[in-house]
């Protein structure tokens, strides 16, 4: 905005308590938001909405397991590798989510090397989050690979109702989407990060807009919302 | 509420929000094709969606001929009566309905009335406009595809949906319906987000969100409500077809079908239902609440009076949004479920009644002894608010369970919706098209016409839907291409059917008159000029007509009171725009 010479007025006058100030915080001038940019608020309410996409998910998984008149598939049987001579249980899966886990912490630090303008760091670690994002979707590969030659399906499977292998295949699979989706997002933002794009305002190729360090710290919000669902796919759909 | 600023200049916020990076295209194709400037997104929306809609209309002709004259039409078979109805709903809700309101209204007004530049991401905009594109031409494609389109009705409710007896069910029909929704739903959440924080975030200098025009607010509340809504319809989109295609069985039952035992086990047709409905009924408000909201600015402009009880308006439109996602099961009343639980959404149901029925009262309070031109905007308005009242007030019989037992899946249910959801909103879209087309090409819609078309549209509509309330308490049912001689159904009902097609006919030739009229005045209509309405909200105050790139000047405009100061008492004219920084008494336009 062009710079104005309009008078200052005092903005700092005291918000009325109680709804009535809830109200006036969030109508107030401009910005509902104070200091929020427009693509960190974008990711928020975009991940609000995907929220609501997950929740259909496992609340349609859900119902069809409570529903179900047939058995449900063990998951601690069914998800058990057979290691050094003795069936563990659930193995695979604890470490996959310990690594995307761990993909967070990396990611979290990326944001803050991002900030501290330590271009290096920032791209080593964005370039490791997605090592791990990465392998965790190698894991789930191996895990649907091993399901699938044991016979499970989307339309059946050889330990009870049909719809076991079907929620599987759908959440995990549109969870490991969201997964790929963010590691390919990663390569590019570190990338940019790398190239220094972000201090001499390279212009988007697609968007022709200047980036700026924020993208790294909106990229973490994608990535630690990715890890946030998977921790309630690992609850709903393998401990109960 | 007059929500002013009280010393005008010396209260000027400081700019919070950055100068706009905006886009500006070199090329013809970048201009007018592939742009990111929201007006012309907007225009190819809107274009889009009419031309889809009218596929639509003509679709419904042909059922209006089959129920009206049973056996006169050879081509039109049971079969292709049902693939013409579900067509005919989805097209007119999701494709052109929502796209309209949300992609077309919903681009046009925000940055305009909000003081913003363009929307907050130009490019995902964009990408939004073609993905509609996409969706839309998949949906047409199933015209042409073995089988014909899907003719599950537009709820799409399995097992049927994907059964052989449905059309398209085991062809490809419903396979590019489900694959249409989903492009649909992935383009609209990229505008959804769009919309929502243009809203929050780029709002210009004193446009807190309690001076925002009403129109702002129900496109917002509707974006807010689609970008939770729509999931669910996403989820059981990709569900359904996971089952038609790999053969999973979400939402198929064991069934016997064609005298062999169906691949599928242990599905629930009922939870479709829910994820259905969850989606279907704040979908009824994702189009209402921008009618709700386009239509208190034209009662107010063309009133000239402002808008009564602005801060319960906005109040209402967000207790709407709010209340439409806990009442979806009233659309399920005969599905078998729980009756305490069908209690629990009839007493939500009726709940809405109340704020829906403040908004009314306001409206009606705002005409109380203003100065009303009968222009075609504030005509249209008028209509939309007794047709509204019509088609809610059948509500309150549908929502209730004893009563809807009876009347469910009757055409009184055709009738109620059409009334509610149907005429009300695309009233208004008349009105609103009536209102803002001088801005948006620079000329007048054409007076004669447009005083034909409403007339024929206003009164067509009731001789169309009131005759089908009663055909429906007999117990016509709907869905049924052909009633035949049943014994509980009297002969003067063939008569009213008869009687509706006529009136149906009459009523789509005068949107002809409408589609010449968009076309014929882009050359011939009279000179607009840049505020023919004397209206107050930013989009009239614009550089030139129509907005150039960048909407305003080299400043954006400073808003100091509300948008509905109109006839204000001792104001020299009787507007005062928003970006006015004199008191009233010397306001007014320069």
């Amino acid at each position: 905005m062009a710079e104005t010479t309009l008078g200052h007025a005092d903005h700092t006058a005291p918000r009325p308590p109680g709804l009535r100030g809830f109200v006036a915080d969030w109508s107030s001038d401009q910005r509902a938001f104070k200091g929020v940019s427009w693509g960190k608020a974008m990711m928020w309410i975009f991940l609000l909405s995907d929220t609501f996409i997950f929740g259909c998910f496992l609340l349609s998984y859900m119902t069809a397991r409570m529903s179900t008149v047939v058995p449900w598939p063990n998951p601690s049987e069914v998800f058990a590798l057979h290691l050094f001579g003795q069936d563990v249980p659930l193995i695979l899966i604890a470490i996959m989510t310990f690594v995307l886990i761990s993909s967070s912490g990396t990611m979290a630090m990326a944001v803050n090397f991002g900030y501290r303008r330590d271009r290096r760091k920032t791209a080593i670690l964005m370039l490791l989050t997605a090592a791990l994002g990465a392998t965790f979707v190698g894991m789930q590969a191996f895990e649907w690979t091993k399901l699938i030659s044991e016979g499970v399906r989307p339309w059946e499977n050889p330990w009870g109702a049909a719809q076991f292998g079907s929620t599987f295949f759908m959440i995990t699979g549109f969870h490991g989407t969201h997964v790929t989706i963010g590691v390919i997002f990663l390569l590019i933002v570190a990338r940019k990060v790398w190239r220094g794009d972000y201090e001499t305002g390279a212009r988007g190729f697609f968007t022709s807009r200047r980036g700026q360090y924020e993208s790294v710290e909106i990229m973490g919000l994608y990535w630690h919302f990715v890890d946030l669902v998977w921790v309630f796919i690992f609850a709903f759909f393998y401990l109960w | 509420m007059v929500d002013v600023t009280p010393h005008g200049a010396d209260l000027i916020p400081p700019a919070e929000v950055g100068e706009m990076d905006l886009y500006h295209p070199h090329s013809w194709w970048t201009k007018y094709v592939f742009s990111q400037d929201a007006k012309v997104i907007a225009i190819q929306y809107s274009g889009t969606a009419m031309a889809i809609g009218l596929v639509a209309l003509v679709l419904s002709w042909l059922m209006r001929l089959q129920l009206g004259f049973p056996g006169t039409f050879d081509f039109i078979t049971p079969e292709a009566y049902y693939q013409f109805m579900t067509m005919h709903g989805m097209i007119m809700v999701i494709y052109l309905l929502t796209a309209l309101f949300l992609g077309g209204f919903g681009n046009y007004l925000i940055p305009l009335m909000v003081g913003a530049r363009d929307m907050v991401f130009p490019y995902v905009n964009m990408l939004s406009y073609w993905i509609y594109l996409v969706a839309v031409l998949v949906l047409v494609s199933s015209f042409f595809a073995p089988g014909g389109p899907t003719g599950a009705g537009w709820t799409l409710y399995p097992p049927q949906a994907i059964t052989s007896g449905t059309p398209g069910g085991q062809d490809w029909g419903i396979i590019l319906m489900l694959v249409s929704l989903i492009l649909f739903i992935i383009g609209f959440t990229m505008g959804g987000l769009n919309y929502v924080v243009t809203v929050l975030q780029a709002r210009t200098r004193g446009m807190t969100l309690m001076r925002m025009p009403l129109t702002v607010w129900g496109i917002f509340t509707a974006t807010v409500m689609a970008l939770l809504a729509f999931p669910a319809l996403f989820v059981a989109c990709v569900m359904m077809l996971f089952d038609r295609i790999i053969g999973s069985s979400f939402f198929m039952p064991a069934m016997v079908e064609m005298g062999e035992q169906s691949p599928h086990n242990g599905g629930s047709p009922i939870m479709f239902q829910h994820l259905f409905w969850f989606f279907g009924h704040p979908e009824v408000y994702i189009v209402a609440l921008p009618a709700f909201g386009i239509v208190s600015d034209l009662i107010s402009t063309h009133a000239r009076k402002n808008i009564f009880g602005y801060r319960m308006m906005v109040w209402a439109i967000v207790g709407i949004g709010a209340l439409s996602f806990v009442v979806w099961a009233h659309h399920m009343y005969v599905s078998g479920m729980h009756p305490y639980f069908g209690f629990f959404f009839a007493t939500t149901t009726l709940i809405i009644a109340v704020p829906t029925a403040i908004k009314v009262y306001n409206w009606v309070l705002t005409l109380w002894r203003g100065d009303i031109h009968l222009t075609l905007p504030m005509l249209f308005a008028l209509a939309f608010i007794v047709t509204f009242v019509n088609g809610g007030l059948t509500g309150l019989f549908l929502g209730n369970v004893v009563v809807d037992v009876p009347l469910s899946d009757t055409m009184f249910v055709v009738a109620h919706f059409h009334m509610v959801m149907g005429v009300a909103p695309i009233m208004v879209v008349f009105g609103a098209i009536y209102h803002w087309y001088p801005k948006i090409i620079g000329r007048m819609l054409n007076e004669a016409m447009g005083r034909f078309h409403f007339w024929v549209t206003f009164v067509g509509a009731y001789l169309i839907f009131f005759p089908m309330h009663y055909v429906g308490l007999v117990g016509v049912p709907r869905r049924y291409p052909e009633l035949g001689d049943t014994a509980f159904i009297p002969p003067s009902v063939h008569t009213l059917n008869e009687f509706i097609t006529i009136a149906a006919l009459t009523v789509g030739f005068a949107q002809m008159v409408f589609l010449f009229n968009l076309f014929w005045s882009l050359r011939n209509g009279k000179d607009a000029g840049d505020n023919p309405w004397r209206a107050t909200s930013l989009e009239w105050q614009t550089a030139g007509t129509p907005p150039p790139h960048g909407n305003f000047g080299k400043e954006l405009p400073v808003v100091y009171r509300w948008a509905y100061d109109y006839s204000v008492p001792g104001a020299p004219e009787d507007f005062i725009p928003q970006n006015d920084p004199r008191p009233a008494t010397q306001g007014g336009p320069a």
